[in-house]
């Protein structure tokens, strides 16, 4: 089993050069937890050095905007120790060799931060051992300076060029030999680093799923039933097949698993348009099944009901909550709700694909092609080895491309006429038939004592079911904030069958707990009469680690003194408490923690007296470890999720009704635009912790913070989103 | 029916329904793809072309009904000397994450600046919020607007 240790091979490139092969032990979610991963080996990642000198490194992940294409080839190009001007990147394939090409979770950064530092360690190593040998000195003599294996006595040196094919012929160093960089010492990491596309994208160059072009590609319709996984009965598609342009339309007899190839109608014409217009003739008889209950106004009064007794189930009981209720000073109680959301990607979803002689080519912007490919594999009924995906760059993801759906419907089409076919979603397609983030209900009760701590606290969540069980991204864990810190709390739960599919969507579960639960803290801590900020580190105590509870989600816990950290900078970077605001003006905190980061915000909101809400400052401040890979990233990302997080806090709600979402384009689900966008200030809290992810623990803060200055502004608290549903006017 | 359009700078001949949004001329016809798809509906701003220098929703404008206009897409809005500077500047400040709407927000901002050459914030207000940035890039796209708006005045 040893030799399975070994990560590293290499050969001789095509053209020449070294090619660099790294095989690594698997970084499992355990791994970075900092317990033991199994002892798996993949590959990992390609470097590819050129004999002029170029170095090639490969983006194993897909792009969606999470700049993941540049961070991942700046770890490699760090170790390897090659100027940044120098590196190319290319855009892998869905290849088995790599591991997790998924983008999803903010996980790129905790599980390649040391593997791909190694493989470019590995590498520079080969290239140091070349050169010794070529100027037959004690390899410790070397160094390297970007592109140059330098021998400091005698002062030579040769380019990594040069040596590149004899390096390939040493061999592959022991990943626990390796000796990485200081990062006092780093040149590439830490540096404020450009999106090597935006070039190209600021002169309109193809590159998206939309943009893709095959050879005698046809474009595609689908219409699918908008009660989601209602059956097709009958259809007029052959009258559609006379109609201009169209070259085929045809019935698909689907299945059940709503992630998979759905009954509905193709049509496929010389342009999309066509196919689009053509399809607007369609006449289509649906089963829609049961639909009883299955609207948002019923929901409301379900989970209204539920309410009034006990949870069907109890997720956490510490202490005993109804007797502190008891002796509590304060008790009050709230019911908040959040609804149903779209992920409204930009980028319609599209997928290209390619059928021909029982292989199948595919273009797709997806955030997860793997079970894209076997998904393919599955309903066609042809083998993987069979199958190819191209990660094409995505127009946004925030979840909705986890779901491969598009793909396989666009093999399949392509398949049955037998040629290249461009399948592109309408927008109406794309919010009708979207896995939503799950709307949620919660009934809170919580009680201070007469020094204004929490002494008891209650949740009953009213969530989803699907098929009995809780639906995707419906759940909630039981170390939920403030659980862990209250010594009286109950955490229990009660669930309405659903037959909308749900899915994650950018910080998944916190992206709708977070709003419910920093709110309620924030009216608690008012109850109390203190200030947020003393209420907050009051609440979370002296710095410590709290342990997760056992069990499939449990991670590192949660550090107390992490949090306090970033809420008492953005205290500090905001002004909090420090500043006499203006009537219709207040200041709300929030705090969340979420993909292993830590982040505290505070909004500052203008409300006039007609109600209007004007967005004055955001301050972000996050901790997530020791190292801001790409600083220029971070910031975007940063001011994109709070903004996020805003704009669906303020205009954005799916409904459904009798089965269906009511909500089809932009003018009912309001996206936010530029007049609503306020200036967001971003700090990162640097501290001695391995380094996470961005994309998407910066989120939720944000909507509760907005909320929290909402009250602060206004004395009206908004216990559900959007907020475009609420009045605040204080005119008659 | 047949067409004779100008883009960017060229009569371009194309035979098709009327009807045809002059968005999907581009895209399809004309194999000008960084006009993109969004919405259909002129609710989001990805499909910004120029018409005779003037934003317009191209997903929106039948093909029958352009004419004689000048149409110019993000293709060629880099030899005008203000599409020049607002291009340097969303590169300067790394405007874009997943970059689909940039092209829109970019028409949108050249014709804003070849109009107001200093924009205030409102003016940036007022001329750039038909275009959504899902990723909410919107912080470094008003920066942006400002220096390629101060790059002009040099």
């Amino acid at each position: 089993m040893l030799a399975r240790r070994n990560f590293l091979r290499a050969s001789l490139a095509i053209g020449g050069g070294l090619l660099l092969t790294a095989s690594i032990p698997g970084i499992s979610r355990a791994a970075i937890l900092g317990k033991a991963g199994p002892d798996v080996v993949v590959l990992n990642a390609y470097v590819r050095i050129a004999p002029d000198g170029r170095v090639t490194i490969t983006a194993k992940n897909p792009e969606v905007g999470q700049g993941v294409k540049i961070m991942l080839p700046m770890l490699i190009a760090e170790e390897l120790d090659v100027a940044w001007a120098d590196v190319q990147i290319e855009q892998a394939d869905l290849d088995s060799r790599y591991p997790r090409q998924v983008a999803g979770g903010s996980t790129a950064t905790p599980t390649n931060w040391l593997p791909l530092r190694q493989v470019g360690a590995a590498g520079r190593q080969m290239l140091i051992a070349a050169a010794a040998a070529e100027w037959n000195v004690p390899a410790a003599e070397c160094e390297t300076t970007p592109g140059q294996v330098v021998h400091k006595p005698s002062g030579r040196s040769l380019s990594y060029g040069t040596l590149a094919t004899k390096a390939a012929a040493f061999p592959v160093p022991d990943v626990n030999g390796l000796k990485l960089k200081d990062p006092k010492d780093f040149r590439i990491i830490g540096k404020p680093t450009r999106n090597i596309e935006v070039q190209r994208i600021v002169t309109g160059q193809p590159m998206f799923g939309i943009d893709v072009s095959v050879p005698g590609m046809l474009y595609a319709v689908f219409q699918k039933c908008d009660v989601h996984g209602g059956r097709l009965v009958r259809s007029n598609v052959a009258t559609i097949r006379n109609l201009p342009g169209v070259r085929a339309a045809f019935e698909v007899k689907g299945g059940t698993d709503l992630h998979g190839l759905l009954d509905g109608v193709a049509v496929v014409a010389d342009s999309w348009w066509l196919a689009n217009r053509a399809r607007q003739q369609l006449d289509i008889t649906w089963d829609e099944g049961n639909i009883a209950g299955q609207s948002s106004a019923d929901f409301a009064a379900t989970a209204a009901r539920m309410a009034k007794g006990a949870p069907e189930s109890i997720l956490r009981e510490d202490g005993d909550v109804k007797a502190a209720f008891g002796k509590a000073a304060h008790v009050i109680e709230a019911a908040y709700h959040y609804p149903f959301l779209s992920h409204i990607d930009l980028e319609p979803q599209n997928c290209t694909a390619r059928y021909a002689e029982g292989k199948i080519e595919i273009w797709a912007p997806t955030q997860n092609p793997a079970p894209g490919a076997k998904l393919v594999s599955a309903t066609l009924g042809i083998p993987e080895s069979a199958i190819t995906v191209h990660m094409v760059r995505a127009g946004g993801g925030f979840g909705r491309r986890l779901s491969n759906d598009y793909m396989v419907e666009a093999a399949w089409i392509s398949k049955v006429v037998g040629a290249p076919v461009k399948l592109l979603w309408t927008r109406e397609d794309d919010m009708r038939h979207d896995f939503y983030r799950p709307a949620g209900f919660h009934f809170f009760k919580g009680g201070v004592d007469g020094d204004g701590r929490l002494l008891a606290f209650s949740d009953h969540f009213v969530t989803f079911s699907q098929d009995g069980d809780v639906a995707s991204s419906a759940d909630m864990g039981t170390a939920e904030f403030p659980a862990r810190l209250v010594e009286n709390l109950q955490f229990g739960t009660s669930m309405i069958p659903l037959r909308a599919p749900t899915g994650p969507m950018r910080a998944p579960r916190s992206n709708g707990l977070g709003f419910a639960f920093q709110s309620f803290l924030d009216e608690l801590a008012h109850t109390a009469g203190k200030d947020r900020v003393e209420f907050a580190l009051n609440l979370l105590g002296k710095p410590r680690l709290l342990p997760d509870p056992p069990g499939p989600r449990a991670g590192p816990g949660f550090d107390t003194g992490r949090m306090r950290g970033v809420i008492e900078l953005v205290a500090d970077k905001s002004g909090w408490g420090k500043q006499k605001l203006p009537n219709g003006t207040g200041m709300g905190l929030a705090y969340y923690f979420s993909h292993l980061g830590y982040f505290a915000e505070v909004v500052k909101a203008t409300v006039s007296s007609a109600g209007a809400i004007t967005i004055d400052n955001v301050w972000v401040v996050g901790d997530i470890g020791s190292q801001i890979i790409n600083p220029l990233n971070a910031e975007n990302q940063a001011q994109g999720a709070a903004l996020d997080g805003i704009g669906a806090a303020l205009g954005q709600a799916v409904l459904i009704d009798a089965g269906k979402v009511v909500q089809g384009n932009f003018d009912t689900v309001l996206p936010l635009r530029m007049r609503q966008a306020p200036p967001v200030e971003v700090h990162f809290l640097v501290t001695d912790h391995p380094p996470t992810g961005l994309g998407e623990p910066a989120l939720p803060p944000a909507l509760p913070a907005l909320a929290n200055a909402i009250f602060a502004a206004t004395g009206k608290r908004i216990r559900s989103l959007p907020f475009k549903d609420h009045d605040l006017s204080t005119t008659a | 029916m047949q067409f004779t359009i100008q883009v960017n700078g060229a009569p371009r001949h194309v035979d098709i329904d009327g009807e045809t949004p002059l968005l999907w001329v581009l895209r399809d016809t004309l194999d000008l793809k960084g006009t993109k798809f969004g919405c259909g509906a002129a609710q989001c701003g990805a499909c910004t072309v120029h018409m005779d220098g003037d934003p317009i929703r191209s997903c929106q404008t039948p093909i029958a009904s352009v004419g004689n206009a000048a149409i110019t897409t993000i293709e060629a809005i880099g030899e005008t000397k203000v599409g020049r500077n607002v291009q340097a500047a969303w590169v300067d400040l790394d405007v874009p994450q997943c970059g689909y709407c940039q092209a829109g927000q970019i028409m949108s901002a050249t014709a804003l600046l070849v109009r107001v050459p200093a924009p205030t914030d409102q003016d940036i207000n007022d001329a750039m919020s038909g275009n959504v940035c899902r990723c909410a890039t919107y912080t470094r796209i008003r920066a942006a607007i400002k220096q390629a708006a101060a790059a002009g005045r040099t």
